[in-house]
């Protein structure tokens, strides 16, 4: 009996003990102290000490003009890229599964900014957006031909500068959106098609009906997965405006959360921490409203 | 009514075309301006006012200048390094994690079950903080094993992978019992190898994540000898090259893209469908 228990129940625990070591260590014991943290009130990182224990830190980052900043450039963010990258993810997967010529070579290219590095990209995006003493930039020239001013997308207005990182934000989430749509709208049973074929609806009112319906749980899931992912936007904003987020007005939360943390305006992670929880329970709130509406109008 | 309908396909289909095209030169656009710029010489480049879509005396000095007037080789070995050490410690801690999870039995088994997949949920800009504090208390920054330890286990492929490990059948396992194997040698032998496409899927996954990772190496570093390409570049184009040498900075963006991109060519079907079962980003 005892040689049994030593058999399997200690061998279990020790091909699991490397993962729980380091899950331990790296993501149970930071899950709760992320929460004592944003309860010390003032704590110093260099002198390790605190002044007390409440819901300052909160209320600072809550107040702090920063962090509304960034609370408005993430939201502005969210709303613009996660609808516009699904419809025109969702308009070229349903051209893509139209054709037969060329179709795995637009597949392939489609899928090509999922393997670049952010951080390197965008400052190709930088280098056309952006107006220099040389050259006011390609998109400028562009601009300027069809009679517009130039202006400068990096350093200039607050809608320019959002319009280049909605712009790039969607650049970078397309391809799985489309690689997941192009799969899902290839998998809806051709038996629909042809019943519809054959009552002679529209093709306008067979997408409507039969094909909306037939894809809209992974519609559903790339609008959750892609709000969650909209929220947490950060490297697409350091690579086109640089690391210092805060003073080129661009900052996003959890670049908030990061620069409180280290960097030039560090050293506080009592306050990178109430940053986080605040932005977990924004992005658990948008999340539970998702599910709820994809309940009532997700077709299974 | 014949032609008429004809010619409504062909519209429709020259509608679809342009379309896909139209969006195939957003995305192709960047790189080829990217690696068109890195072959112009640095006084051609800034003498463009309107710059010119062709260069017809390319020049590969930007290429020397990105491995010489910055430490772009150093930057990219210890990318490598990352991404080797990262993958190969992972594969360890998640193959044997999921073994025990689909193949052993033990007390508590269900339960340390659930505790993990709900560790699936929590976002990694909840824990990074107190990584960073708990690495900087133990003098690891600056160094490998800080930039690797915490990114070494997946709860995610470890479900994915114990997942694919129960469809092998029991026959196989009781055979081997049979014959005196032990379950590590069965693991070895038998479990490995069946479920190598999954492994492989997996270790594509991790290696793209690695090779872009920008959060945490940037956080745990400030020396350069410790950057990844992703604070590489980012330096270089605070830093580096002195005074807006972009046809440069744009050779060091074609260095620091190029392994992925002839990885993606490679095992093309490979990363779509790993993406597709597992892949986040967007």
């Amino acid at each position: 009996m005892k040689k049994k228990w030593c058999d399997n129940g200690m061998k279990g625990w020790l091909y699991l003990l490397p993962a729980i070591l380091f899950l331990g260590l790296f993501m149970i014991y930071p899950l709760i102290d992320v929460f004592v943290y944003s309860f010390e009130e003032g704590y110093n990182f260099a002198s390790q000490t605190y002044f007390g224990t409440g819901p300052y830190n909160y209320s600072y980052v809550l107040h702090d003009p920063y962090f509304l900043q960034a609370v408005k450039n993430t939201f502005l963010l969210v709303i613009i890229t996660v609808p516009l990258s699904t419809g025109i993810a969702l308009l070229i997967s349903v051209g893509l599964n139209s054709i037969t010529r060329f179709r795995s070579w637009l597949q392939t290219i489609y899928f090509l900014p999922y393997v670049t590095n952010t951080l390197a990209v965008g400052l190709v995006f930088m280098i056309l957006f952006k107006k220099t003493p040389y050259s006011d930039g390609l998109i400028n020239l562009l601009i300027n031909r069809f009679g517009g001013a130039s202006v400068d997308f990096i350093d200039g207005p607050y809608w320019a500068k959002m319009f280049v990182l909605c712009f790039y934000t969607i650049w970078v989430v397309m391809p799985f959106k489309i690689l997941i749509l192009t799969s899902a709208l290839a998998s809806v049973n051709q038996d629909y098609y042809n019943a519809a074929k054959v009552d002679g609806t529209s093709k306008l009112r067979t997408f409507w009906r039969i094909t909306l319906p037939m894809i809209s749980p992974m519609l559903f899931y790339l609008i959750i997965t892609g709000f969650i992912g909209a929220f947490k936007a950060y490297s697409d904003a350091v690579a086109l405006f640089g690391t210092n987020l805060n003073a080129a007005g661009m900052n996003t939360i959890v670049g908030y959360v990061y620069d409180m943390l280290y960097g030039d305006s560090g050293g506080y992670p009592s306050y990178a921490s109430a940053a986080a929880i605040l932005l977990f329970v924004i992005v658990l709130t948008i999340t539970c409203i998702n599910l709820l509406v994809s309940k009532k109008n997700v077709h299974y | 009514m014949k032609k008429t309908m004809d010619k409504k396909t062909i519209v429709t289909k020259t509608i679809t075309y342009t379309l896909l095209i139209l969006w195939a030169l957003v995305v192709l656009f960047p790189f080829y301006w990217m690696v068109l710029t890195s072959f112009k010489s640095y006084s051609a480049y800034n003498s463009e006012y309107i710059p010119k879509f062709f260069t017809l005396s390319p020049t590969l000095q930007n290429y020397v200048d990105a491995f010489t007037a910055v430490p772009l080789g150093r930057y990219f070995l210890n990318t490598v390094l990352f991404t080797v050490v990262t993958t190969a410690l992972m594969l360890v801690v998640i193959i044997l994690a999921a073994f025990a999870f689909a193949r052993l039995d033990f007390r508590g088994k269900n339960v340390a079950f659930v505790i993990f997949l709900s560790l699936m949920m929590i976002p990694n800009e909840l824990v990074i903080i107190t990584n960073f504090v708990t690495i900087t208390n133990l003098n690891l920054r600056n160094s490998f094993p800080g930039l690797i330890l915490p990114s070494v286990t997946s709860v995610f492929y470890i479900y994915l992978l114990k997942e694919n490990f129960e469809q092998v059948g029991d026959t196989l396992y009781y055979a081997a019992k049979v014959d005196g194997t032990s379950d590590f040698k069965y693991l070895l032998k038998v479990l490995i190898p069946i479920s190598k496409p999954t492994l492989i899927t997996i270790t594509i996954l991790k290696v793209i994540e690695c090779w872009n990772s920008y959060v945490w190496p940037r956080l745990i570093t400030d020396d350069e000898n410790y950057f990844l390409v992703s604070n590489g570049i980012q330096e270089i184009r605070e830093n580096g090259f002195g005074r807006e040498n972009i046809p440069a900075m744009m050779a060091a963006v074609v260095v620091v893209s190029l392994p992925l991109i002839v990885l993606f060519l490679l095992f093309r079907k490979k990363v779509m469908e790993g993406v597709s079962r597992g892949g986040t980003k967007g």
